[in-house]
């Protein structure tokens, strides 16, 4: 069985601790999230975990197992092997170094990057988009001279409807 | 009604018919204390907080019941942590109410404060900080329903100083808790799958485990097997859920397991695991384990399953719900057994055991520990709950003692704790006072728990502790005599108290046997006196349990001693 990342959503009880558990549970039996992303639904009593981890079939099924045991857990999927859309997203500043600034207002253009904030010192910029898009938007960001960055984890939704 | 947070504690302990806590005060439970000297429930004063744990665990152990203990904050608190990994280890329900600082300090690294709810995540089934006595009610509520439901666990509650002297409206009838709990019906395709794999199998074999005793399904599991005549083997854990003494029981299996166990898992072509969950202890090497067999499992947890060994057919359900679907599936589709395979089978498992006995060999001048435990076993005639603490005391107890009954085989299998048996048997005592209770001990492990001698002796608790005493860290030293060549490092323990006199010193009855001749007349004694019993039993130092099965062989592979030890 090979082994590759798996995207697993989690719906919980929105109690302290609770993404401790989570952690907790992964940790302890030697598994690592490589990804997180945490917030409440539409309910503020219930809060959607949706991680990345990799391994194979029967790693990712022991994992579901434990996180079912913990008692604040409602519901686990593994949307890896379902129909379902992932999103990413980042915040990117760029400083305006006099030799990039028309190549930054070049590349915005181009790529039709959107514009959080823009003055005469930086630009702030938002792109979303699944793993792929993301890293290709880094790729072209990079000879840009990237000044600070965040990275949310993924985001997932299936299709099932 | 208003109530201050200590008084809704008890308040909500009696609703949960809690009789007894085991527990150590301290600062910050001095309101609960002060509560409690007007209760009606009885308070057992342990020695360490430690022992408070064990004994509420084995008091859950012999009853089915939520244990309860009681502890103050910061070191009270960090030193149930053992008792707690033993209990989530073994699925034990018990609730652990810990003192903490007040809420205002938590954080500062405030006198005697600790992190316990953090400390105990991974070893308790849930735990709980309870940050206003508006939240108290439901929250205890809530630790006793998760403890005893599903696969049972231990809870632990964390009650910061403040929030047990605060007053709030109390109103049971008005208590709420979520329903967290989910339960799985075994479906009526998978009973006829088990019809099936029974129909085609020459060689079933059932293996026993520590889910049966925990899910109240000894007697389904007994009906089952003698129903259709299917031999039987259980795990350290399942002691107790099949009669020892039924010619279908075939004895415990695994590393210390019975030659006829492990040969007829290795043998059969199918095991119907029940409650089990495939311990490295239990399976040996994975790849070889009922390596013939196509293997059924029953579990509550599906966490348990496919975890360490894979198998053809999983059922996620309570085991006695399951197994009396199951009883009552093959009844109505008139499932016989082909007489003729089913004969061969047993007369299989008949001869391997005829070939390797469980056997020990009481001659010369020394007493042999196997002797003590089979004497015991003839006088009580089994009528007795037996805890023992770990290692070779408590090897020869699973081999030796042919339990009958669930629940009167009270041991640390997952953890394999030292210093268990003795708390766990004060607790035993505790539910069942008009039962014979013994600890079956080491003079390695008694040691670690020893102070729990002053609480037998200050209640009056009346266990017995047979004492195996051969100076050793006798298992540890049976592994650096067969894998280290005999060297002894570390595991001489004969620097040590006289037992006699220390049991008398803490105002209990000391006794001992040196000769073999003298062991029937000591424990006759010691079983007849009513106060606690120390019998000292000076055993041959160097014996070996047998059969061992190396770590990291195959269970069919194992070490039977010499010739003279199985005759």
């Amino acid at each position: 069985m090979e082994n590759k990342e798996h995207i697993i959503s989690i719906l919980v009880h929105n109690k302290p601790d609770v993404l401790a558990r989570i952690a907790g549970t992964l940790g302890g039996k030697g598994y690592n999230i490589e990804s997180l992303c945490v917030n409440t639904t539409t309910k503020y009593e219930i809060s959607k975990i949706v991680m990345a981890t990799i391994g194979n079939q029967a790693t990712i099924a022991r994992i579901e197992n434990q996180l079912q045991r913990l008692v604040d857990v409602i519901q686990v999927d593994d949307l890896t092997n379902v129909d379902s859309i992932h999103r990413e997203m980042i915040l990117v500043r760029l400083n305006f170094a006099e030799d990039k600034k028309e190549q930054i207002k070049k590349a915005i253009d181009t790529y039709k990057w959107k514009v959080i904030v823009s003055n005469d010192a930086f630009v702030i910029l938002e792109i979303t988009g699944d793993k792929p898009q993301i890293d290709l938007a880094l790729a072209r960001l990079e000879p840009l001279g990237v000044t600070d960055i965040t990275r949310t984890g993924i985001v997932a939704l299936d299709l099932k409807g | 009604m208003k109530l201050k947070g200590s008084q809704i504690l008890l308040k909500m302990l009696e609703e949960e018919k809690v009789d007894i806590i085991f527990g150590y005060p301290g600062g910050s439970v001095l309101d609960i204390y002060d509560q409690l000297y007007k209760s009606n429930i009885k308070h057992i004063l342990v020695r360490h907080e430690q022992g408070a744990v064990h004994a509420a665990d084995g008091y859950a152990r012999a009853t089915g019941k939520v244990g309860v203990c009681l502890v103050t904050s910061g070191p009270g608190a960090t030193n149930t942590v053992t008792g707690i990994a033993t209990a989530n280890m073994d699925s034990i329900p018990i609730v652990v109410f810990t003192g903490q600082v007040p809420t205002a300090l938590i954080g500062n690294d405030a006198f005697q404060e600790s992190d316990i709810t953090g400390i105990t995540r991974p070893c308790t089934k849930h735990n709980f900080l309870v940050r206003s006595v508006e939240e108290l009610a439901s929250t205890i509520k809530e630790a006793f329903h998760i403890a005893r439901s599903g696969r049972p666990g231990p809870v632990l509650v964390d009650l910061p100083k403040n929030v047990m002297a605060t007053e709030t409206d109390y109103d049971p009838a008005s208590i709420k808790i979520r329903n967290y709990d989910i339960f799985h019906k075994p479906a009526p395709k998978k009973m006829a799958q088990v019809l099936e794999m029974l129909t085609q199998a020459k060689k079933p074999l059932i293996m026993t485990g520590g889910g049966v005793i925990l899910g109240k399904a000894a007697a389904e599991l007994t009906e089952l097997a003698r129903l259709y005549q299917i031999p039987v083997t259980g795990t350290l854990m399942g002691l107790g859920s099949f009669p020892g003494t039924d010619p279908l029981w075939l004895g415990m299996l695994g590393m210390h397991g019975t030659f006829y166990a492990n040969m007829a898992v290795s043998h059969c072509d199918l095991l119907i695991a029940v409650g089990v969950r495939f311990d490295d202890r239990v399976t040996g090497t994975i790849e070889t384990f009922a390596a013939n067999a196509k293997i059924i499992q029953i579990d509550i947890d599906p966490s348990s399953i496919n975890r360490n060994v894979v198998v053809e057919l999983p059922i996620i359900g309570d085991t006695k719900a399951t197994l009396r679907d199951m009883i009552k599936f093959l009844a109505e589709h008139n499932y016989t057994p082909l007489p003729t395979e089913r004969s061969e089978w047993l007369k299989q498992t008949a001869e391997w055991r005829e070939k390797v006995p469980l056997t020990y060999c009481q001659n010369g001048q020394v007493i042999k520990p196997q002797y003590v435990i089979e004497t015991l076993r003839k006088l009580t005639k089994g009528n007795v709950i037996v805890t023992t603490e770990v290692g070779q005391n408590q090897m020869w107890t699973a081999q030796f003692f042919q339990f009958d009954k669930p629940n009167t085989f009270i041991t640390s299998g997952g953890l394999g704790t030292m210093g268990y048996g003795l708390p766990a048997a004060i607790g035993v005592k505790c539910a069942f006072p008009d039962k014979q209770v013994v600890d079956i001990a080491g003079d390695g492990s008694i040691q670690m728990n020893i102070q729990e001698l002053a609480t037998a002796a200050q209640y009056n608790i009346s266990v017995k502790i047979v004492l195996l005493n051969n100076g050793y860290l006798g298992m540890v030293r049976q592994w650096q005599e067969l894998f280290y060549e005999k060297r002894y490092s570390h595991t001489d323990m004969s620097y040590a108290p006289d037992f006699v006199k220390l049991a008398e010193a803490y105002g209990i009855v000391g006794l001992r046997a040196i000769k073999p001749g003298e062991v029937e007349p000591v424990l006759q004694k010691g079983l007849s006196i009513d106060k606690p019993v120390l019998m000292d039993f000076q055993v041959s130092r160097e014996e070996c349990v047998y059969p061992m099965v190396r770590p990291g062989e195959s269970i069919s592979e194992m070490e039977l001693g010499t010739r003279e030890m199985i005759n």
